[in-house]
């Protein structure tokens, strides 16, 4: 039990003298993770409105595919990504791997299809009513898509924190393709992999403290916004 | 019905865990003796051969978890494990002195080796290992460290030490991975750089690209690239719960004859990679 208790008291010590390699890693995680939502984001928030708003044949099946992916496992991305930037890989000369934004980008992957998914779920969980009500209103196609959009925009963010929460808390991919490098691409949870690993345990709950806070944050984030949606 | 499907999911999710649970405790019959060992003895493939054999020999099966020499460590100091199989013989002195360790039996050794690119861009081909380590920090030359407390990065330090330099850290040359053996291996591979490991993952992970692999021996040899390996059962002392008639059977069994032989005779690509030396 000691350690534990010792483990707690040098983890309050390297959080707050503000170790360096501790917060070398905070960093790293928070500029994957901020380059990999930007990333969904861009690509994801406007894919996933095509699916929910419009009717097209295929949409199920389509939407069946996205939905699947939302469980795919971190390792089997890492293993796919690996596979093509590695030197002997197809796309070995854009040297992503052991990079931070190698990381950001496999993580796109991972979280990409919640962003699509839930952001369809959003658009079509609107009022039935929203549209021809706008359209009697006078609204044109793109008003109408705009304000759909608007109407649905904190069921959107939730789909955004939820991809967020999934890619700061994931490890497989952070380990795979970034190599758990000191100073470089050493992550939150591919330190504290490493620190239970070598039996050290104090960064370890360190790390693992600063990442709670987080996630404990966003989720809070989300409750809020589940208070205002319904 | 969003409810039952997740009641559903639950029992469902209860099953699995009572049915493997129970597979689990099946077979942690009286004879399972747990082991901490590091990435080297399980990465070549040595444990898999001896573990069958020493299985008919005493009835007891032999379980392990392949961690760094550090980790390995402090499994047995948190009484996590019965025995330990590891290559660190500074730590493992101290080790013993804390009490931790019932006994320190020396069992085989291997050696290391400095791994780099084939067009070595340092030059450090047939130097020594301190004239090849200066080169490379002269040179800044890319270098990749295990960097996870394991055997051989113990090694690694020392020999920076022993080359008279400063231990990198920060320098951007110097990769701290953090990884096993054949992770950092692999990483030095795609970074085109170079690596301290020990023979044995090197002959394995020469067998993986079929002898022809990215990264070659540059430097081997030297005596102080040594590498020893010893078994500690687990002090009972300190940890009722370990198995310790079980590890000191272990003990015995690996520095007997019969295993003595059994190592040397372990080979992977017609090479040996452990020499035993339980006698000396």
């Amino acid at each position: 039990m000691d350690y534990i208790w010792q483990g707690l008291q040098q983890a309050a010590v390297l959080i707050f003298t503000l170790d360096p390699e501790t917060y070398s890693a905070v960093i790293t995680t928070l500029k994957v993770t901020f380059t990999s939502i930007t990333l969904s984001v861009i690509i994801g928030v406007p894919l996933g409105f095509l699916l929910g708003y419009f009717n097209f044949p295929g949409k199920k099946q389509l939407r069946m595919v996205v939905d699947t992916l939302l469980a795919i496992p971190t390792v089997v991305v890492g293993l796919l990504v690996y596979a093509f930037i590695s030197r002997r890989g197809p796309l070995g000369w854009t040297n992503l791997l052991y990079t931070v934004p190698g990381i950001a980008i496999a993580q796109v992957f991972l979280i990409l299809p919640i962003v699509i998914s839930l952001t369809a779920t959003a658009i079509e969980g609107l009022d039935r009513r929203l549209r021809p009500t706008l359209r009697s209103l006078g609204a044109g196609r793109v008003q109408l898509a705009l304000t759909s959009l608007h109407e649905a925009r904190f069921a959107v963010l939730i789909a955004v924190i939820t991809a967020y929460g999934r890619a700061i808390s994931e490890v497989g991919i952070a380990m795979m393709i970034g190599g758990n490098i000191k100073w470089y691409t050493r992550t939150m949870t591919t330190a504290i992999t490493l620190e239970t690993g070598k039996g050290q345990f104090s960064m370890g709950i360190a790390l693992g403290v600063i990442l709670l806070l987080i996630v404990f944050l966003l989720n809070s984030a989300l409750v809020l916004l589940r208070r205002r949606t319904t | 019905m969003k409810r039952r499907l997740f009641s559903g999911l639950l029992a469902l999710g209860i099953a699995v865990v009572l049915i493997t649970g129970a597979g689990v405790s099946h077979a942690q019959n009286k004879g399972t003796l747990l082991m901490a060992t590091t990435t080297s003895t399980d990465n070549t493939g040595l444990l898999e051969y001896l573990a069958p054999q020493f299985k008919k020999d005493t009835g007891i099966e032999l379980l392990w978890v392949a961690v760094g020499t550090g980790a390995a460590l402090a499994l047995g100091e948190n009484c996590d494990v019965s025995v330990l199989l590891v290559h660190a013989p500074d730590a493992e002195k101290e080790y013993m002195e804390k009490g931790y360790g019932a006994e320190r039996v020396q069992i085989m050794y291997n050696d290391y080796v400095i791994l780099g690119p084939k067009d070595d861009p340092a030059g450090i081909k047939g130097k020594s290992v301190t004239e090849a380590l200066q080169a490379i920090q002269q040179q800044k030359a890319r270098f990749a460290s295990r960097g996870d407390n394991s055997g051989t990065h113990k090694a690694e330090l020392d020999l920076w030490k022993q080359a008279g330099i400063q231990t990198p850290d920060r320098e951007s040359w110097y990769l701290s991975t953090g990884q096993g053996m054949l992770n950092t291996i692999n990483i030095a591979a795609e970074q085109n750089a170079y690596t301290l490991a020990d023979r044995g993952t090197f002959i394995k992970y020469e067998d993986n690209f079929k002898g022809n692999p990215p990264l070659v021996i540059l430097v081997e040899g030297d005596k102080e690239l040594r590498n020893q390996y010893s078994v500690i059962p687990v002090n009972p002392e300190r940890c009722p719960n370990v198995k310790y008639d079980l590890a000191k059977e272990f003990a015995q069994w690996m520095a007997s004859d019969k295993t003595q032989k059994l190592i040397a005779d372990f080979k992977l690509l017609n090479k040996q990679l452990f020499y035993p030396n339980a006698g000396e």
